[in-house]
């Protein structure tokens, strides 16, 4: 199963407060941010602030994320050249309008592998969508390289490219969602909805949130602590589901043991996919701790 | 590594520090620090100062720190920035800024 990646959670790279604390929250993924959230003329500052803190505080378990700047201008290679070195990032590139950005930036982070004696291909990558262009390319993107690890939907960008603006029910971004859903799965990588900006809808965002995990998004970027436990709620089973899922498990285990082909229960037929379903809540069980603390209850 | 103009980075904020950094007019370091955690920490900041200005051989500094409580990493990281933007074209392409 891939990695948990419920929710990303932005960190501006040039305020400290924010740097220096990111680890007190339950996300699943950090990430800072160097490039729409900080100024200009502060890159340098961002990037000397990421480069010490990262090396230094722990963020325990955490994922930790860094959004570059556009290679296209020289500024992400310099984020890159500070960043790579540490062996302990991954990748989160802007803008991403076609595979050779993806390649491109590879090729630039394979140099500094080597020139740094890291194994080169170690560094994870993220390719953030942001385009048309971006979104009628997700699936060669996402197949670019080894390295990716997910690719994110980037809304703000990609209205703006459609001639529309962002909308509470987000019809504007059908299209832009099915297709970076599709291309993750068929690159078996993660897929992650991008930010909701409005912080006073919290009932909007939930809805949203559901809306995402019903096509099959793994997870999505945030912008504050207060969105992180209704995603948490929202892409966790619910304790029937896991029961339901174990007993799938269970049947299927007894099936094979009598040798029988055709599995049913409670006059449902269990077939294939559902099996796989089954298996899918019980691994993401595991990962959030449910499955333990239900066998424990049920072992009392 | 000798500066040549005069720099700022950071900023007031709460857990950050706000470093003005120029060339000194007799050739020494000179630290002029002002923090909200003074009395506890006030020697050790110091020393993370003296010793970022060691480490790229930095003898001509006249620096003066606002400090907000940030941690040892934010301070060499401002200092760092300001070290930075007040060297020359070449010396901005010196290893020890990744170090």
């Amino acid at each position: 199963m891939n990695k948990l990646r419920r929710t990303m959670l932005f960190v501006p790279g040039n305020n400290t407060s924010m740097v220096v604390n990111a680890g007190i929250y339950p996300v699943d993924s950090l990430m800072f941010d160097l490039e729409d959230s900080v100024a200009l003329d502060q890159k340098d500052n961002a990037r000397f602030v990421l480069h010490e803190a990262l090396r230094t505080i722990n963020y325990q378990y955490k994922e930790l994320i860094v959004r570059i700047n556009s290679l296209s201008n020289g500024m992400g290679q310099r984020d890159l050249d500070y960043l790579i070195p540490l062996g302990k990032v991954a990748i989160r590139l802007p803008k991403t309008d076609s595979a050779q950005d993806v390649i491109d930036c590879e090729d630039y982070i394979a140099m500094i592998e080597k020139t740094s004696g890291l194994t080169v291909g170690t560094t994870p990558m993220m390719a953030a969508v942001e385009s048309a262009n971006g979104v009628l390319n997700a699936y060669s993107i996402a197949h670019a390289s080894k390295r990716l690890i997910g690719i994110a939907l980037g809304a703000e960008d990609l209205v703006t490219d459609l001639h529309t603006k962002r909308s509470p029910g987000g019809l504007e971004l059908n299209f832009a969602r099915s297709m970076i859903l599709m291309a993750a799965r068929s690159a078996d990588i993660s897929a992650i909805d991008t930010v909701y900006t409005d912080l006073n809808n919290m009932e909007g965002f939930r809805a949203e949130v559901e809306m995402i995990k019903q096509l099959g998004f793994d997870g999505k970027s945030i912008i504050n602590p207060r969105q992180i436990q209704i995603i948490h709620d929202i892409f966790s089973p619910s304790e029937k589901e896991i029961l339901d899922a174990l007993e799938i498990v269970e049947v299927m285990k007894e099936a094979k043991k009598n040798g029988k082909g055709v599995i049913s229960l409670h006059g449902k037929m269990i077939d294939r996919p559902i099996i796989e379903r089954a298996k899918r809540v019980l691994e993401t069980a595991k990962v959030t701790g449910q499955l333990a603390r239900i066998e424990d209850e049920y072992n009392e | 590594m000798k500066l040549t103009k005069r720099s700022i980075s950071g900023t007031l904020e709460s857990s950050d520090i706000m470093i003005t950094l120029e060339s000194s007019a007799d050739g020494k370091n000179h630290i002029v620090l002002n923090s909200s955690v003074e009395k506890q920490f006030g020697d050790s900041i110091r020393y993370t100062i003296n010793k970022t200005l060691t480490d790229f051989n930095i003898s001509n500094a006249y620096l003066s720190a606002i400090d907000k409580g940030a941690l040892d990493c934010i301070i060499v990281a401002r200092l760092k920035a300001a070290i930075y933007h007040s060297v020359s074209d070449e010396d901005k392409q010196s290893e020890v800024f990744k170090i």
